[in-house]
């Protein structure tokens, strides 16, 4: 045991040595396993700072809530059959309202892109959305200043508007807008509330929106409207109880056979992300897949000038043969070696990607776990025994004389 | 330590080497014992079997038949990880070109043996300060050897031997590479190592080398052709049948 620790010792030591008598040929050699290295770990670390940002965004989205829309999120089939479904309506919105037993709150709403303005400030392609009276307790909107719309501004259909931030910041600045009027298309509300800061949606964003009453939007814009109803599920209840629930009511609502396919969709949240996770693992996989590629090449290379070192070494190994080493001290000396110049890549490889982060975090939001950094620079160690067994096992076995005789 | 009593027991050692298809026979039948602290020159014109022989006593080959004793051991049914376990604990070696590490400095170097015997630091930079400050390098010892004269190498050498008080002290030429004068100081270094008691077997092909031991062993054609005392050796062979 004692042994042991001190060769190992010894054998580090060695190791370090004989890496800083060859730097720059112990840094080309590793070179494919820094290139492994960093494209796994950059690639792990883009995949892992999207996977934050978007969980951020789809949180945004109701946990419990469902989404009826006539176009699904996630287009299985051609848009044509999609385009041809008849539109969501009023009705179905009552339907669901009056019949459902596990919904807790139903609100339909529509959006559509309008130009807003204040004076002679005119903002183009604000999102312009119709709520229904429950839209608070579908949807994740608060609120900042002023208030949100009341009841009986819904069901008279007043022209009162709640502003997104972008949209505060962008005609008001510093000023205060409660109260203020502003032109959506032609027509003119007066300002009651500025919502909380929401940030962005899949690039697009929440701020940039402004909420009017339904019924005002329709009969300022057209009632011909393809509604989205946000149907929140009541406490405790699973949501494909309510799937299940609200697609029996649409389909009695919508009139449709028993042999009819359904001509709505019923989103949610968790789609998303499923579908989402999908496309990272194409991601991770080619990241894996690149990086094990450069690993196997670093570490060949590894291999090659574990074998030249061997060679040039040979004299040495027969003195410390001579001197009493073991064949497995002088194995775990090379390995050590070899898992040394290797471990140095990783550190590289991890540091490189590291700026590599950086640099695309200005695009892209990366960030790299810690676990990730520090397994890799240990597996690309693994990468340096497993390719330098072999040349250690060359040493190992050459005979002291033979060894000794070579200058 | 036991001091009296055979250290070395060659019995019918033979060694063949294989070239391709030929055997070629290096040593034909050696039977040599070697009292403890005995001083004993090997010599033999090249081919005679004297590096075989050196190699087979410092347990770095084999033999093909024969057996080979050391301090009461059966050398020669040994495996690789027991013959290191032998030149680490029970041989301190010579060599004609010294054989340092060039990138250690001096006090590694002579720490090496001890190392593999798995001494602890402390310990071990003690007793290499220690054999290093005997041979007269005390002010050397981080040194490295391209900054050492020839004579400092073989005397570091010499700390490397003795470092792990080994039972035998073999060199092979030990004056092969230095100028008369310094290879004088090495043997006088030896006549020393001798007279306190430490049993040595230097390989050479220099009459004035041999003429330093008290026994000289001539091989030709692996054969010993003549074994002869000089001077007076402290066992005399008459006790080796006595035992």
């Amino acid at each position: 045991m004692k042994t042991f620790f001190w060769d190992t010792v010894e054998a580090a030591s060695i190791a370090w040595g004989a890496l800083k008598a060859n730097r720059v040929r112990a840094t080309l050699a590793t070179l494919g396993i820094v290139i492994g290295v960093m494209t796994v770990v950059l690639m792990v670390t883009i995949v892992a700072g999207l996977n934050a940002s978007f969980k951020k965004q789809l949180s945004l989205i109701g946990a419990g809530t469902v989404y009826v829309t006539r176009f699904p999120w996630i287009m299985q089939d051609d848009f044509f059959l999609y385009r041809n479904r008849p539109r969501l309506t009023l009705r179905d919105a009552e339907a669901i309202h009056r019949e459902s037993l596990l919904a807790e709150a139903v609100t339909p709403s529509v959006d559509t892109m309008r130009p807003v303005s204040y004076g002679s400030t005119v903002l183009n392609g604000v999102f312009v959305v119709g709520a229904g009276d429950d839209y608070q307790k579908t949807e994740n909107v608060m609120p900042e200043v002023g208030r949100f719309l009341s009841r009986q501004e819904f069901e008279a259909n007043r022209s009162v508007v709640v502003i997104g931030q972008e949209v505060a910041d962008r005609l008001f600045s510093a000023r205060n807008p409660i109260g203020q009027e502003i032109r959506i298309g032609a027509h003119r509300y007066r300002i009651i509330g500025v919502l909380e800061k929401q940030g962005t949606m899949f690039g697009m964003s929440l701020d940039n929106q402004v909420i009017i009453p339904l019924g005002t939007l329709m009969k300022h814009f057209g009632r011909r409207r393809d509604l989205t109803i946000s149907v929140k599920a009541a406490e405790g209840v699973r949501l494909v109880d309510l799937k299940d629930e609200l697609t029996g009511i649409l389909r009695r609502s919508r009139k449709l056979g028993p042999g009819d396919k359904d001509n709505f969709s019923i989103n949610e949240r968790d789609q998303l992300m499923a579908t989402y996770n999908k496309l990272t693992a194409g991601v991770y996989a080619a990241g894996i897949i690149i990086g094990g590629i450069s690993l196997l090449v670093g570490g060949i290379g590894i291999m090659n000038i574990m074998l030249v070192s061997v060679t040039e070494r040979t004299h040495e190994i027969g003195i410390r043969k001579a001197l009493g080493a073991r064949r497995s001290q002088v194995l775990r000396q090379f390995l050590i070696e070899s898992a040394l110049i290797c471990a140095v890549g990783g550190i590289i490889g991890v540091g490189l990607a590291r700026l590599g982060g950086a640099v695309i975090n200005q695009w892209l939001p990366t960030s790299m776990p810690i676990s990730v950094a520090v397994g890799s620079m240990a597996f690309a160690a693994l990468v340096g025994i497993f390719f330098g067994l072999y040349p250690a096992a060359k040493a190992a076995r050459l005979d002291p004389i033979t060894a000794l005789r070579k200058e | 330590m036991d001091r009296d009593g055979e250290l070395i027991r060659l019995v019918d050692l033979h060694k063949v080497y294989k070239v391709g298809e030929i055997e070629v026979p290096a040593l034909r039948g050696i039977a040599l014992t070697v009292q403890r602290g005995e001083y004993m020159a090997i010599m033999g014109p090249s081919g005679s079997g004297k590096s075989t022989l050196m190699n087979l006593i410092g347990c770095l080959d084999t033999s093909t038949h024969g057996e080979y004793w050391l301090s009461g051991v059966n050398v020669s049914t040994m495996d690789d990880n027991e013959l290191a376990r032998i030149r680490n604990r029970e041989i301190g070696f010579v060599f004609q070109t010294f054989n340092l590490l060039p990138r250690a400095n001096a006090l590694h170097n002579v720490e090496l043996p001890l190392i593999y015997a798995g001494m602890g630091l402390a310990d071990r930079k003690a007793r290499a300060r220690e054999a290093l400050t005997a041979v007269g390098l005390g002010d050397r010892m981080h040194h490295k050897p391209a900054e050492l004269s020839g004579g400092q190498r073989q005397r570091v050498a010499i700390a490397r031997a003795l470092v792990n008080r080994p039972s035998l002290i073999l060199a092979d030429e030990p004056t092969g590479n230095l100028d008369s004068a310094t290879g004088e100081e090495i043997l006088q270094m030896f006549d020393e190592l001798h007279r306190r008691g430490n049993t040595l077997v230097v390989v050479t092909h220099e009459e004035s080398v041999a003429a330093r031991a008290h026994r000289v062993v001539r091989l030709l054609d692996g054969q010993v052709v003549s074994d002869i005392m000089n001077g007076h050796p402290p066992q005399p062979a008459v006790d080796i049948h006595a035992l």
